[in-house]
């Protein structure tokens, strides 16, 4: 036990005086490669974590507006070989009273036919400006609880609810929204806010005015077109009110699982599908998320040991330059530990300051400012995901790397014979 | 008086290639403590070689050397830096002082080393500036202050923790005469309170100072006393 103590009073004793020596070392060191040293280490951190933030804050930026605009937290859907939700009213009355539920819609859905331009067509042989379109219909006001699709009316405005005969036309139904040129999309030409289209749904036609056009960057939504959903019900004869889609939003902080068990239990799986956000995600979504945090930690990897290639070399040539000095610290009777913890010390420096700097420009800028300017990819509004776990993982990997990076030069210098270090030999 | 350092049949050579060269051939004497033992001999007679030897900074081949009843050359290589901590100093020929801490806080370092408080560790490295006569320098760094004035903060560090014996090799020859006299001077004074010095010199002038005298040779002791022919090696 004695001997125990006495050995960590060696080492309290060595880590004072490291700092002691590692403070002034610092301190009377040259101002403008210690700022150098602290930049490197702080891109390093800033590659560290933002270019896989950004990676991933792409495919984030995709899934969550999946969530957002079509998914929900769950979402009940049409089982195969069915045309719509049997018994949706029944359904959507469980939906309702769940005491998980923040806000749901209900969704009709019909393939169709939409038609612009019609009038001016002067010719019976004249190409129709048609394209094939998923035809919703919703209610406005719950639709917008759920997935704020009035935000993503990009021109015109959204439909109320006595909006029986306009339509929101999906941005990529129209050519000037989309600039591929492709014969397996049918655009429509011409066709804007306040243009008159012709809708063929199940045989029936209609007239509507286009009252706006959505641009969510989810395909599915983009190349759909909104009405009423009573008017969408009498055109298809939907009398019995079965839906196609149920988006459901739960209260914060619940695990969707225990909602999906629910519905399971009160029989909602024998009409219906029934899936978590989760469950829903496509999974080449999944694979590319994971590919691109791969691929993130892939290149920050590649910057951890840049900087401790750095790290070492500095410290390597601060040790190898003083090596003399090293020597006589050794000669008189400095141990070599404290002489190391001194070089350790030096390199927690250069990570501290450079990783402080690094958080402070990440959490006090990067991801506000990213938040805020959305980066516009063309599929989705890419954030930069930093969450603080993976941050304070990324930071105690950086602070490892350097304190071994520091230590294990000083270790080869002070190692090396004490009189051939006094005498440079 | 009681004898501080023994040594026996020291040997210490050097492997260069092929050949060995045998530096320190079975050498035997004892230094008494109080004394100022100074060695003297031509360049490579291997006055430095004993020096480190006696002073813990190289081992030799075979032989004891017994400092302060402590037979050092079975010392493990921890063991050896804690004796040199506690019992040795050390003032080298370029002063070796280091850079960046300031002549107080290059002189207290083998005080916290030894594990005393800051304060104390503090006005023991200042009493000892004081003793050399740079009490007026104390946080001036080291390329602030001159040669001599540089070797002395190196004397206050080697005398800071009361050791039982001071090493020096060739302390005088980076400096001038005025300078170097100076230097000696403080070593006298030291010698005259009881302090143990052994240095290591070339100059007769300064050898002839001490009070003890060796001159080495073919790893031998050619001549041990205080005569004239010895001093004017
Ligand atoms: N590490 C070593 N390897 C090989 N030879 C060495 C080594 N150290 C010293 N020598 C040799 O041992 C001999 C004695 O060297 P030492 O430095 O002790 O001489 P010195 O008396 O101090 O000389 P000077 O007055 O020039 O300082 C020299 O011939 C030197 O070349
Ligand atoms: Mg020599």
């Amino acid at each position: 036990m004695q001997k125990q103590k006495t050995k960590f009073e060696d080492l309290l004793i060595s880590v004072k005086l490291g700092f002691f020596l590692a403070f002034r070392q610092i301190r009377r060191s040259n101002k403008t490669t210690t700022a150098l040293i602290i930049f490197i280490m702080t891109l390093t951190f800033l590659n560290l974590v933002v270019v896989r933030g950004v990676l991933v804050g792409l495919i984030q930026g995709v899934v969550d507006v999946q969530k957002e605009i079509y998914f929900g937290d769950l979402f009940i859907s049409v089982p195969n070989k069915k045309d719509f939700i049997e018994n949706s009213p029944n359904i959507i009355e469980i939906v309702k009273n769940l005491p998980w539920t923040e806000s749901y819609t209900a969704r009709y859905t019909y393939g169709g036919k939409i038609e612009g331009t019609y009038k001016e067509k002067v010719n019976y042989t004249d190409k129709a400006n048609e394209a094939g379109a998923t035809i919703a219909g919703i209610n406005p006001e719950m639709e917008d609880k759920v997935s704020h699709l009035s935000s993503k009316v990009v021109e015109g405005s959204y439909l109320t609810s006595d909006d029986a005969d306009s339509v929101l036309i999906g941005a990529y139904l129209l050519k000037k929204y989309l600039e591929i040129e492709s014969s397996a999309f049918q655009t429509l030409e011409n066709v804007d806010v306040g243009s008159k289209v012709r809708l063929t749904i199940k045989g029936n036609t209609k007239e509507f005015t286009v009252k706006g056009v959505l641009k969510t960057k989810v395909d599915e939504i983009d190349l759909r077109v909104v009405m009423l959903d009573s008017t969408l019900r009498n055109m298809i004869g939907r009398t019995d009110y079965n839906v196609n889609e149920i988006a459901i939003i739960t209260k914060p902080g619940t695990d969707p699982l225990v909602v999906k068990e629910a519905l399971l239990r009160s029989g909602v799986g024998t009409t219906a599908k029934v899936q978590t956000f989760d469950e829903g995600m496509p999974k080449f979504v999944k694979d590319m998320k994971n590919t691109f945090a791969l691929l993130g930690n892939i290149v920050g990897s590649i910057g951890l040991v840049v900087a401790s290639i750095t790290i070492f070399i500095v410290i390597f040539v601060n040790a190898i330059t003083r090596r003399k000095f090293i020597g006589i610290l050794k000669g008189i009777g400095i141990s070599s530990r404290a002489i190391e913890i001194a070089y350790v010390f030096q390199s927690l420096f250069y990570a501290t300051l450079g990783i402080g700097i690094g958080l402070l420009i990440l959490y006090g800028f990067l991801v506000p400012f990213v938040e805020a300017h959305p980066i516009k990819f063309p599929f989705s509004d890419g954030i930069l995901v930093a969450e603080v776990s993976a941050t304070a993982w990324r930071v105690v990997l950086l602070a490892l790397a350097t304190l071994i990076a520091g230590y294990v030069p000083a270790r080869i210098v002070v190692k090396k014979n004490t009189l051939d270090s006094i005498l440079g030999r | 008086m009681k004898e501080i350092i023994s040594v026996k049949n020291l040997t210490k050579s050097f492997k260069t290639g092929d050949s060995e060269l045998v530096v320190l051939n079975n050498m035997s004497f004892e230094i008494e403590e109080g004394d100022f033992f100074s060695i003297t001999g031509r360049s490579g007679s291997g006055k430095s070689t004993l020096l480190y030897q006696l002073g813990l900074l190289d081992h030799p081949n075979s032989g004891d050397i017994i400092i302060d009843d402590v037979n050092v050359t079975s010392l493990s290589k921890e063991g050896r830096t804690k004796f040199r901590l506690k019992k040795l100093g050390y003032v080298f020929q370029d002063y070796a002082l280091v850079p960046e801490l300031t002549a107080i806080e290059n002189t207290v370092i083998p005080l916290l080393m030894q594990g005393l408080p800051k304060i104390e560790a503090y006005a023991k490295a200042e009493w000892a500036l004081k003793k050399i006569g740079m009490e007026e320098r104390l946080h001036n760094l080291p390329n602030q202050l001159s040669g001599g004035e540089q070797q002395r903060v190196s004397i206050a560090r080697a005398i800071a923790h009361d050791p039982k014996i001071i090493f020096a090799d060739e302390p005088t020859a980076n400096l001038d005469t005025e300078t170097a006299d100076k230097v000696m001077k403080t070593f006298l004074e030291l010698n005259s309170q009881g302090q143990t010095i052994i240095m290591v010199t070339h100059e007769p002038e300064y050898a002839r100072l001490t009070k003890r005298v060796i001159k080495i040779g073919d790893g031998k002791i050619l001549t041990d006393g205080k005569s004239e022919d010895i001093i004017s090696i």
